[in-house]
């Protein structure tokens, strides 16, 4: 399979807060390589804080890396997402503040639909998202803090496949939801993948929700992809931290 | 906000307050329709009259009607301070969002240029403007606009950091959403109570400012009427008719204390959680009175 994104020696460090005026910088992540194939679901572990979000955020455009490319099917990020409006999208895992809080549900569905240009009968669009990911329609009208946490996850669903994108980021998408939500978005999810033919980049720091869903799992630790393995060959870690991760959830012989 | 309205109409104070600036605003502006006399005209005779049913608030030291010349005088204080404040909004709220935005080298320079401004010290540097300048209601404006504006770039770029930081930005950025709407729709819409409140407090402040500048006998010049300058005048005869002061005094103390209870209230009502433990018994009056900044404690 074609690769959809290729990153290449990324590095991304933040200035250290409250150290006099050194100046000092904290390098997050220091030379990440990885590839998504097109169509593939790709796990993203690490523990909190090893730069899980930042990474995302770099892929996004949302930051500037330091050093080190991210090319979508071969063209820079930037240039990639500014052709293909709407062809991009995330979850993220603090649902709350997610939605604009005066936002009803239609509206922030609707502003990605707005903003990829395309409006054509945006009221039966809508409603087939919301059945989509399995919402009634008497919320359309309700703000943020009228819905659960689950129904508001599934409304940033709902809104994140609205532009019918290739390529969605779900940074912790499930992390703050009630274990039996979390079964039940994560089986959404995996469906739409295969409805839709999205690729995925699946970020957490919990191993079992991510290996149901994913084809391809990387560690990322000390700023660095450590190891990369194919789902059904978790036991073949060589790593020492993969193998440390694993063998805390998985009973293997390792 | 829907809540916003319900708690600040449940708020007897701010609707007390809101009705009382509502009234004097609109006296202000219908003070050539409703001043019994020309608050210019003389008549020496009847000088440093008490109140009576021909002159409500007496007569000042050239036997000038005070009723007239305080509503003609609200007209030049409130109006122009609300001008300024209006004017040092909008240059902040420009600047605040650019910086606020789009950071990198455009927040750097316009940081930097504020932080010069704001290495001088405001009173000071109205005062050097105006010598500059000249007396007269246009310079005090303009030295206000000029001393203050850094200041609200500051505030206002703050609270558009917060927004910045929040994921439904992130999320309008990727869907690709153009800059003006995500300012419009997420910054504006969302910053707007915060800058309302710093918006009244200012006044507050720009209210007292422009007659302290009169009452020194740099802004507004006579005869035209105006609260510090009608202060300063009281002055001269201060030991001989005391009661002269009461009225100019009374009305920017009423004015500048019930724009600061407006701010506090705004602010209330747009964060109900700041004022859990205070909504039976109001923090401190003089606090608010004088704008003072209260902490929050739980
Ligand atoms: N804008 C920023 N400025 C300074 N430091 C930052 C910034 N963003 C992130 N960091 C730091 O970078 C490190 C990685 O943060 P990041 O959010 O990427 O971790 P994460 O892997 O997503 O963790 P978690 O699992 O808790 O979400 C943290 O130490 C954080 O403090
Ligand atoms: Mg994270």
């Amino acid at each position: 399979m074609a690769n959809l994104l290729e990153i290449k020696d990324l590095e991304k460090s933040y200035l250290k807060v409250g150290v006099n005026f050194g100046g000092s910088r904290v390098k997050i992540l220091n030379g990440v390589n990885l590839t998504i194939e097109a169509g593939s679901c790709v796990g993203l572990i690490g523990e909190s804080g090893s730069g899980k979000s930042t990474l995302a955020r770099l892929i996004m455009g949302l930051e500037k890396p330091d050093k080190g490319s991210i090319l979508f099917e071969g063209i820079p990020a930037k240039q990639w997402i500014k052709n293909n409006k709407g062809k991009m999208s995330v979850v993220f895992q603090d649902y709350t503040a997610s939605v604009n809080p005066r936002y009803t549900v239609v509206e922030a569905i609707a502003e990605p639909i707005y903003a990829s240009g395309a409006v054509t009968d945006l009221d039966q669009r809508i409603d087939r998202l919301l059945v989509k990911v399995g919402l009634e329609h008497e919320i359309k009208n309700r703000y943020p803090h009228e819905l659960s946490g689950g129904q508001l996850q599934r409304v940033c669903i709902a809104r994140a496949i609205a532009t019918n994108p290739r390529f969605i980021v779900l940074d912790e998408a499930i992390s703050s939801l009630d274990v039996s939500v979390q079964s039940q978005i994560l089986k959404l999810l995996h469906r739409l993948r295969i409805e839709m033919n999205i690729t995925y980049l699946f970020v957490a720091h919990d191993l079992q929700a991510v290996s149901h869903l994913c084809n391809k799992i990387l560690f990322l630790y000390q700023g660095q992809i450590v190891e990369e393995l194919q789902s059904g060959e978790l036991a073949m870690a060589k790593n020492k931290y993969a193998r440390d991760l694993l063998a805390s959830v998985i009973p293997f012989e390792v | 906000m829907a809540g916003f309205w319900k708690r600040f109409r449940n708020d007897n104070l701010a609707m007390g307050v809101s009705l009382f600036l509502l009234m004097v605003i609109t006296l202000a502006i219908l003070a050539p329709l409703l001043a019994p006399y020309d608050p210019t005209a003389q008549n020496i005779i009847d000088k440093f009259q008490g109140p009576s049913l021909t002159h409500w608030f007496g007569t000042d030291q050239l036997g000038r009607d005070v009723f007239s010349r305080i509503l003609f005088g609200g007209r030049v204080t409130i109006l122009v301070s609300v001008l300024t404040m209006v004017v040092t909004i909008v240059i902040g709220t420009v600047l605040g969002v650019m910086a606020g935005y789009f950071r990198g080298t455009v927040d750097d320079v316009i940081m930097r240029i504020c932080d010069i401004m704001l290495s001088f010290p405001s009173e000071v540097l109205i005062l050097a403007i105006v010598g500059i300048l000249g007396t007269g209601i246009t310079n005090i404006v303009l030295a206000t606009v000029i001393a203050k504006w850094a200041w609200y770039v500051r505030m206002i770029r703050s609270i558009v950091i917060q927004f910045m930081d929040s994921n439904y930005i992130r999320f309008a950025k990727v869907a690709g959403c153009s800059t003006g709407h995500i300012v419009r729709k997420h910054l504006l819409v969302g910053a707007i109570g915060e800058i309302a409140v710093l918006a009244t407090l200012d006044t507050a402040a720009i209210i007292l400012n422009i007659s302290a500048l009169s009452f020194l006998g740099l802004g507004v010049q006579p005869p035209t009427a105006e609260w510090g300058m009608m202060l300063n005048e009281a002055k001269n005869v201060m030991t001989t008719n005391p009661g002269q002061m009461l009225a100019p005094g009374m009305a920017i103390f009423l004015v500048v204390a019930a724009f600061n209870f407006l701010g506090d209230s705004i602010q209330e009502a747009l964060n109900p959680k700041i004022n859990r433990g205070f909504k039976t018994k109001r923090y401190s009056l003089l606090d608010s009175l004088f704008g003072r900044k209260k902490v929050v404690t739980e």
